[in-house]
């Protein structure tokens, strides 16, 4: 009977049209169903950073080893939710992952780093002579913050990622610019050392990087590649000998180029197959010393914001580098690259969560000052609703940023997705709740004096370095699709064994026929949440079924070249982010109630308001991507663009006629 | 001839945070209050600290009385560049009614035990403003005193100190053992850097109680209320000196 059930069902045989746009063989899940004219996609990225080394043995280093873990088996919860699914291991309950010690040594830790920021840091000062005053950049080498998470037997401070976002959250708070200057260092600038340099490497290099002696910058960059890294034309050709290389090229838009000494540089090797014999280029990534001779940066760049930030041009003019040098496998780049970058973004979400609520502050100072109309503005509903929606965007952002930083502490290999998140959330909130803090200053927002101007020129970057938001999307979009494609693919094994596996395939016959009736397929949130979140988990439980099957339909009706539908992958991105959103407050808000913390009331609001607005978002973006006018909607946006971008501006002739 | 300092240090109420009176008018809203090192107290670590590194002293001991939190006053301290700590453990009641007279004891029991040289602390605590456990400490000891110091220089076998008094400053030579009593512009504290925080998790502080030292607690004092300064009452402004007369009179305080 249930042969007869696997055979019939028509919603199992959509799953079977899957076979034909795959690319028919029955082949491991090691490559990518994702590469966009055979070069490495946002996708590869993720992969690049699945199949990392373990290297290095402190927390902050830590990455797990278990490459054996199959996506099927993912504790992740983004690559669960696109499938539908919900895994809680990683966000209930909301980790707490310091022991009694390391608390407190954080909490030592917080009080001289906010004076110093308070006291000696003088943002507008370096926001003037762009560039961090000479004196509170030899505070800031006293006071250890250019090493906090070299291991202390190496002369740092050996923090683990939850205590270095929690300093960084106070930098964040007071002035970006020294934030990048210090990011820039050994967020992305050494830690390529840290998660792939060898014993002597890191014995060679991190003492005088910890003590800010020397600076560190990340090279990856050039005026032809940005989002599209692996397009770079830096070129380093091995000597003949062997033991060394010869780097050429030139780095656009480095932070720290015009200070550091110490460069992490990618470049493209000639490298040749053993077996087919075959010359390929590969990235590979090289620790490079300004000592070796050769290398030169041009003069500071004149930015909109983070002014204080050194940014310049790296140029490398034959520069001889030592195979001691090469960073993690000749070859193996790219994958450095993506891992650092990947290791760097929880960093981001917190400083940010720190920069909301500075400026939340002060808005909220002026708010409860002001009186116009009679009335103290805070009390206007519209006062009241900007005040609220900037509360819950920095308590989203600062629910991301610890969740993750404590999930990558207790050894989760697979956080790529929720980095990524925390990252275009982060950024887009951070200057949202700037840009309502100018706007409830009024005109006292926009002058200098104020301070927010500042912040607000500082935010604008974020949305573009580390990874454009918009590349990030992709990147989100995509990795969850081939997470879900894998899923799609077991069930078409499945399918060719159907009595071998009828419990199974019985289970997902059901689950879809549910689920196209409309009916809850089972999944629940009880006994998880907390009992006064009752209501929001089932939000949340219902956006994520809705949310798996778009997800698997649109997998379905365009198969790989999902690859091409940006304006598809963008939707079902920006539908990801709230759902984690969601579920990091619910996590939070529940441990709060369970805590009986005195804010828990509050929480509880956020929280309830978060989701309900989050949740209404998701099911309209779902439903409008299952309408038959959304295709309509992207082949107008495409025309419109293809006009315009014809007509070298916009194509409408004036309405006055000339 | 190198000695020993011993610096009291004490844990206050943060002087950024605004004061709140408790209802019941016993005492200041402290619980859940940011507290940190008394800014005198952080004048005379550093100042004591600055002495050992120009190896006129060879140790320095911090000390500080109350309840477990001091531990991390204390520490504090080590992270600022004393060598170790001394927590002499008091709470509860003991605690509320802790002033000068009882502290200068405790720091009197312990510059002999630790056979200290100096004993410095700040000349008073933002929350107390008593302005008296230096002096105590000195009369219990019957050592020379410098209070007020704004400077403070070691002279053969003894100290020279200037004094910030009401007139101007002073100067005066004492001998040592002696104590000193930290003024504002004596100098100007350290950060505590980061690697030097995690270098002071690994300095010793020790735990004793009063009664080890001998010392006995019971205050003379008892305090009666607590409360708000009152309200500043608005002002009235006058067209002439007759108008201003009759209206002292009209209040009575003429």
């Amino acid at each position: 009977m249930l042969l007869r059930k696997v055979g019939f069902s028509p919603v199992l045989s959509t799953a079977l049209r899957l076979a034909p746009s795959a690319s028919g063989s029955v082949r491991p899940a090691e490559s990518s169903l994702f590469t966009y004219n055979g070069r490495p996609y946002a996708s590869q990225a993720a992969e690049a950073v699945l199949d990392k080394h373990a290297t290095g043995s402190e927390t902050a280093a830590k990455t797990s080893t278990d490459k054996k873990t199959s996506d099927l088996e993912s504790k992740s919860f983004a690559v669960n939710m696109f499938k539908g699914q919900i895994s809680t291991a990683q966000v209930f309950p909301f980790p707490s992952v310091m022991n009694e010690e390391q608390t407190q040594f954080l909490s030592e830790l917080v009080g001289p780093v906010a004076k110093f920021f308070e006291t000696v840091n003088d943002p507008m000062k370096n926001d003037e002579l762009e560039k961090v005053e000479d004196g509170t950049m030899e505070g800031l080498k006293e006071m250890g913050a250019f090493g906090l998470q070299v291991p202390s037997h190496l002369g740092g401070l050996g923090l683990t990622n939850t205590q270095y976002a929690r300093l960084v959250e106070i930098v964040g708070m007071h002035d970006l610019g020294v934030g990048i200057t210090l990011g820039a260092h050994q967020s992305i600038g050494f830690k390529g050392i840290l998660l792939f340099g060898n014993k002597q490497q890191k014995e060679k290099y991190l003492p005088k990087l910890a003590t800010g002696e020397t600076i560190a910058a990340f090279c990856l960059t050039e005026p032809s590649s940005g989002s599209d890294a692996a397009s770079i034309k830096t070129v380093a050709v091995q000597s003949d000998c062997g033991q060394y290389f010869t780097l050429s090229g030139g780095k656009i838009w480095i932070s720290n180029g015009g200070l550091a000494e110490i460069f992490t540089v990618f470049a493209k090797t000639p490298i040749k197959d053993k077996t087919t014999g075959e010359v390929k280029d590969k990235i590979t990534a090289f620790i490079v010393e300004r000592g070796f001779g050769g290398v030169t940066h041009g003069p500071p760049e004149k930015k909109m914001g983070i002014k204080a930030s050194n940014t310049a041009e790296v140029h490398f003019d034959a520069v001889r580098v030592p195979l001691e040098n090469v960073l993690g496998e000749v070859g193996g780049g790219f994958k450095v690259a993506m891992n650092i970058l990947n290791n760097g973004r929880f960093g981001m979400a917190a400083a940010l969560s720190g920069t909301m609520k500075g400026v939340i502050s002060k808005a909220v100072d002026h708010a409860a000052n002001r009186t116009q109309f009679g009335n103290k503005i805070h009390n206007f509903g519209v006062i009241q609703e900007k005040v609220a929606r900037m509360a819950m965007m920095q308590y989203v952002t600062e629910s991301m940023a610890y969740m993750i930083s404590a999930n990558m502490d207790m050894g989760a290999s697979e956080f790529q997705i929720e980095a990524a998140i925390s990252k275009i959330f982060a950024s887009e909130a951070a200057w949202t709740v700037t840009d309502e803090c100018i706007q409830i200053m009024g005109g006292m927002g926009f002058m200098k004096d104020a301070g927010l101007e500042r912040v607000m020129r500082d935010l604008r970057i974020f949305r573009i370095f580390e990874g454009t938001n918009d590349i990030l999307r992709l990147f989100v979009a995509l990795n969850g699709f081939q997470n879900a494609g894998k899923q799609l693919k077991g069930l078409q094994h499945a399918l060719k064994n159907p009595i071998g596996n009828a419990g199974f395939l019985a289970g997902e016959i059901s689950k879809r026929a549910k689920r196209k009736a409309g009916l809850s397929s089972g999944l629940s949130l009880h006994g998880t949440v907390h009992p006064e979140l009752a209501e929001s988990g089932e939000l949340l439980v219902k956006a994520i079924e809705q949310f798996g099957g778009v997800v698997e339909d649109q997998l379905l009706k365009h198969g790989k070249k999902i690859v091409d539908e940006q304006f598809v992958l963008k939707r079902v991105s920006d539908s990801a982010i709230d759902l984690y959103a969601m579920v990091v407050v619910l996590s939070r808000a529940s441990r709060s109630l369970s805590q009986g913390h005195s804010s828990a009331q509050h929480e509880k609001v956020l929280c309830e308001t978060w989701c309900l607005e989050a949740h209404d978002r998701i099911m309209n973006d779902m439903k409008a991507l299952q309408s038959s006018s959304s295709k309509r909607l992207f082949k107008n946006l495409r025309a419109i663009s293809t006009a315009v971008v014809e007509n070298g501006g916009v194509v409408s002739p004036h309405p006055l006629g000339f | 001839m190198a000695g020993r300092v011993l610096v009291g240090v004490k844990r206050v109420i943060d002087y950024a945070v605004k004061i709140r009176v408790k209802p019941d008018k016993t005492g200041v809203v402290t619980d859940g209050v940011k507290h940190s090192m008394n800014p005198f107290c952080e004048i005379a670590v550093e100042e004591a600290v600055r002495l050992r590194e120009k190896k006129l002293m060879k140790e320095v001991i911090a000390v500080s009385c109350g309840p477990q939190q001091c531990q991390e006053t204390i520490r504090t301290a080590l992270a600022m560049g004393a060598d170790r700590g001394i927590h002499v453990e008091v709470s509860g009641k003991d605690y509320e009614n802790l002033g000068p007279l009882q502290v200068s004891k405790i720091m009197a029991a312990l510059a002999k035990k630790e056979e200290a040289s100096l004993v410095i602390v700040g000349k008073q605590a933002i929350d107390g403003d008593c302005n008296q456990t230096g002096q105590m400490t000195a009369a219990l000891l019957d050592w020379p005193q410098g209070t007020f110091a704004s400077e403070v220089s070691v002279d053969g076998d003894g100290l020279k100190v200037e004094r910030e008094i009401d007139g101007g400053l002073e100067s005066v030579r004492i001998k040592m053992p002696a104590v000193v009593t930290a003024d504002l512009r004596l100098n100007e504290p350290r950060y505590a850097t980061l690697p030097n925080i995690m270098k002071a998790k690994k300095k010793k502080i020790a735990s004793v109680k009063p009664a080890d030292l001998g010392v006995e607690l019971t205050s003379r004092l008892e305090i009666l209320a607590v409360e708000d300064p009152p309200q500043r009452q608005s002002g009235v402004k006058v067209e002439s000196v007759q108008d201003l007369v009759t209206k002292l009179r009209d209040s009575g305080t003429l």
